[in-house]
């Protein structure tokens, strides 16, 4: 291959994904969720992990089948992503030391309520103020409790992965609320381009769900209440779509320069081909009316990727099911595509996992390439009362066959994050 | 790869501390030859000591009420802050330069409802369905913007509202180092020709007894109001937070030119990393990052602003190290003057280092008796944060101006 099989339009090296790892509410693995996505099955639930008979939501896509010493987000988050990382390494054939930068997407995290009331447990009566932050300083003047101060820091997800996994230099652990998973790639894509590194560890994971943050969406009105039949409440695309459904999951791509990855013989699953952002100033929970930042996000990643809009096969949306997302993704999408909108498909992966948040950016990466690879494109379920106002082939409720060879994956977060991917196959 | 790398250049700067609002209350109060007194509460969190807000008019940063009020104060102080290092840019308003702006920003969590938590323990004490009373408060009782003031993404967001900087937005996270990361990743980016200017920087407000608690787990906090912040055995007298907010405009130094920009400082180059500390494996990871930040030997010409967080044993170990490797040059004790401000505290420290390098004047003592006094303007800066529980990172800074 010649030196300029390596590059892209802009002479960067091509950064490629020669591992992939996932967990989400379908399961543990990438094909124990191929399948299922493929098969049109939701992983959507009643919660269990804490009583929610009360609550005006009581269905989620938690993750519950990995075992964690001690239940809290930071747990959960970490064993999550520490599985996801040893599926995709394992994958990519790598073991020992990493030897690359690691950015890890993560949940920002507040103390659990366990733990909240753990410490008010250990208050003496004379130290009970009527304020509970100077009394739970009053118990921890008395001993120090250094597994709540983990519990608590940021950094201690990426600073477990490091230890494991080997990675070189400071991790960086990010949030972009709901594009958080799309920026770390983004972030181990520009490290790769920087020629800093030869490879990048990039992970994302969310093991938040907790009364307290299901309440705090609900307050928003962001949140599905469709509970009597949990597998149908994510309903992306449809007239009677009325919120996402609060989800878990993990996903990890190990990213290296193509030149790299073919010198060590590794198999290339796809290349991550451009990256795009544009921050939104309208509002803290709303898009810009006139979409024009999702717009230009859309276009930067195609830019980026050198590629036209004619050139993508297939759209992984953010489909979140919120019937504002849903809109202006739609007004989006269909302003960058123009009249070839209507023939290019587009699905939602939250249809059946609902909104995994912190993790989606990367697990929707991860399917985006599984869709090249099987040339089958997984369906957004639950399309049986269509949207007039959003006319797109959204592969209603069966998946398709489909030979595609390049993706563009969006994602649109609070706090106007706007993150795009556009991934193509591995070139000939 | 050499050849091909953009210098990177400071070029707008955004400082609020306890000592004052702003570049020009800092420079006069640091570069007057006297040490400032540090401003400090030991009254309002007894026993503990922090540096408070100083007084503030959000308005003059935040115009809009109503985005105000959408905020608590940590959002506010970043929000303010980086409208600072825009105007100090000279690139406020400009929405042009804010539209094609990338900006990173490094955050913890907002601010804690302390009504509710409280309400909530206290009755947690009555009942045994402790989950069930959780659901019933926390539906009841939180305010739906409070969530959002809470958000560590949404201090970005509120400032792509207020400043219309929306290029790009990315928040890290994970205390100390996420304003090392950020910084780092700033400077790599602008470095590489993939950013032209960036807007990067933190905040962390220290009046917040919820945030006490995240260093007192580690018992952390000093306890003793008035207390130096270094002993006579070398170690540290504990944490006293601080409050601040930083932002800093870097550019490609031909970016800065081209618009005939001031420039405070080079960033010559940023060294992180992490990793165990025991048994000398930490000074010998800062011999080697100080060696990939290019530093020099220590000399009078140099200025060693150290972010020691103020624990006991692991600060005395950072004064060591940079004793040993910078002698003769005098050390600037940021804590001891400004106090903790976690994710604020690298970028905190490298607005100082700007003002020690721009000014032609030498910087005061933050420690009097423990700083040396410097007798010159200093040619170079070294700027070091290590992490209170991981991560440290060390920067190297040139004087641009003649």
């Amino acid at each position: 291959m010649s030196k300029a099989a390596y590059t892209d339009h802009l002479g960067r090296p091509l950064v490629a994904v020669t591992g992939m790892g996932v967990v989400s509410s379908l399961g543990q693995g990438v094909s124990d969720n191929w399948a299922a996505l493929t098969a049109g099955r939701s992983g959507i639930h009643a919660i269990t992990r804490f009583p929610a008979d009360t609550l005006s939501t009581r269905i989620c896509g938690t993750v519950d089948f990995i075992d964690i010493p001690v239940p809290n987000a930071v747990e959960r988050s970490f064993a999550f992503a520490r599985e996801t990382t040893r599926e995709a390494l394992a994958q990519a054939g790598l073991s020992g030391e990493f030897g690359g930068p690691l950015f890890l997407a993560a949940p920002p995290i507040e103390p659990e309520w366990s733990a909240r009331f753990e410490l008010g447990d250990r208050v003496s009566p004379e130290d009970m103020t009527g304020n509970a932050y100077q009394e739970f300083l009053a118990v921890l003047r008395a001993k120090a409790d250094p597994a709540f101060h983990e519990a608590i820091l940021f950094g201690s997800i990426s600073e477990r992965l490091a230890d494991m996994f080997g990675t070189r230099g400071l991790p960086v652990t990010l949030s972009t609320a709901c594009a958080s998973g799309t920026t770390a790639i983004q972030l181990g894509v520009e490290a790769i381009r920087q020629g800093r590194t030869d490879r990048a560890l990039t992970v994302a994971t969310d093991g938040s769900v907790s009364a307290e943050a299901l309440i705090r969406f609900a307050l928003l009105s962001a949140l599905s209440t469709n509970n009597d039949a949990p597998e149908k409440a994510s309903r992306p695309f449809t007239k009677d779509r009325d919120g996402f459904v609060i989800a878990e999951g993990a996903a990890t791509l190990v990213l290296e320069s193509l030149e790299a990855a073919l010198a060590r013989g590794a198999r290339i699953h796809g290349i991550i081909s451009g990256c795009g952002e544009k921050a939104d100033d309208f509002h803290r929970t709303r898009s810009s009316p006139g979409g024009a930042p999702a717009i230009a996000t859309i276009r930067a990643a195609l830019d980026d990727a050198g590629l036209d809009a004619d050139a993508i096969g297939y759209i992984n949306a953010h489909g979140t099911s919120t019937p504002e997302n849903d809109k202006m993704e739609y007004l989006a999408l269909s302003s960058v595509f123009g009249e070839r909108m209507p023939d290019v498909p587009v699905s939602s992966n939250k249809s059946m996992i609902g909104h995994t948040l912190t993790a989606a950016g990367a697990v929707e990466a991860v399917f985006s390439l599984l869709t090249m690879q099987h040339g089958v494109l997984p369906p957004t379920i639950n399309y049986d009362n269509p949207d007039p106002a959003i006319p797109l082939d959204v592969v209603p409720n069966v998946k398709r066959d489909a030979q595609v060879t390049s993706v563009l994956s969006n994602s649109f977060g609070f706090g106007g994050q706007n993150a795009c991917l556009v991934m193509t196959a591995e070139p000939a | 790869m050499t050849d091909n790398r953009h210098e990177v250049v400071v070029t707008g700067i955004g400082l609020v501390t306890s000592l004052g609002v702003g570049r020009q209350a800092h420079a006069e109060a640091l570069l007057d030859g006297a040490s400032p007194a540090p401003h400090t509460d030991s009254e309002s969190f007894a026993p503990y000591t922090v540096f408070p807000l100083p007084e503030i008019d959000w308005s003059a940063q935040i115009p809009r009420r109503g985005d105000q009020r959408q905020m608590e104060n940590w959002q506010r102080l970043g929000v303010y802050a980086a409208g600072l290092a825009l105007d100090d840019a000279g690139l406020k308003e400009n929405l042009e330069a804010c539209a094609a702006m990338d900006m990173i920003v490094a955050a913890g969590g907002g601010e804690r409802d302390i009504a509710v938590d409280t309400l909530i323990i206290e009755e947690s004490r009555k009942r045994n369905d402790r989950e069930v009373l959780l659901n019933e408060k926390l539906t009841t009782e939180l305010r739906p913007t409070l969530f959002l003031a809470q958000l560590s993404n949404l201090l970005a967001g509120n400032i792509s509202i207020v400043h219309k900087v929306t290029g790009s937005s990315r928040t890290l996270m994970g205390e100390e180092g996420a304003g090392i990361s950020a910084i780092e990743t700033a400077h790599a980016r602008i470095a590489a020709g993939q950013s032209t200017h960036c807007l990067v920087g933190g905040a962390f407000v220290s009046e917040r007894i919820d945030i006490l608690v995240l260093i007192e787990a580690a018992q952390g906090l000093c306890k003793t109001p008035g207390q130096p912040f270094w002993n006579a055995d070398g170690t540290a007298s504990g944490v006293n937070l601080g409050t601040a907010g930083a932002f800093l405009v870097l550019e490609s130094r031909d970016h800065a030119e081209a618009r005939g920009a001031h420039i405070y400082a080079r960033l010559d180059a940023v060294a992180a990393d992490r990793g165990s500390r025991d048994a000398g494996r930490l000074e010998q990871r800062l011999a080697r990052l100080a060696d990939e930040a290019g530093a020099p030997a220590g000399g009078e010409d140099l200025i060693v602003v150290s972010g020691a967080t103020g624990f006991p044993e692991l600060s005395a170990r950072e004064r060591r190290f940079l004793g040993e490797r910078f002698p003769n040059a005098p050390l600037r004790s940021q804590s001891a003057l400004f106090g903790l401000s976690v994710e604020a505290q690298f970028p905190t420290g490298l607005a100082l280092a700007c003002l020690a390098l721009d000014a032609g004047k030498p910087l005061a003592p933050f420690a009097p008796g423990e700083d040396a006094t410097a007798a010159t303007s200093p040619g170079t800066a070294i700027v070091t944060t290590i992490g209170h529980a991981r991560g440290e990172g060390i920067a190297r800074l040139t004087r641009m101006s003649s």
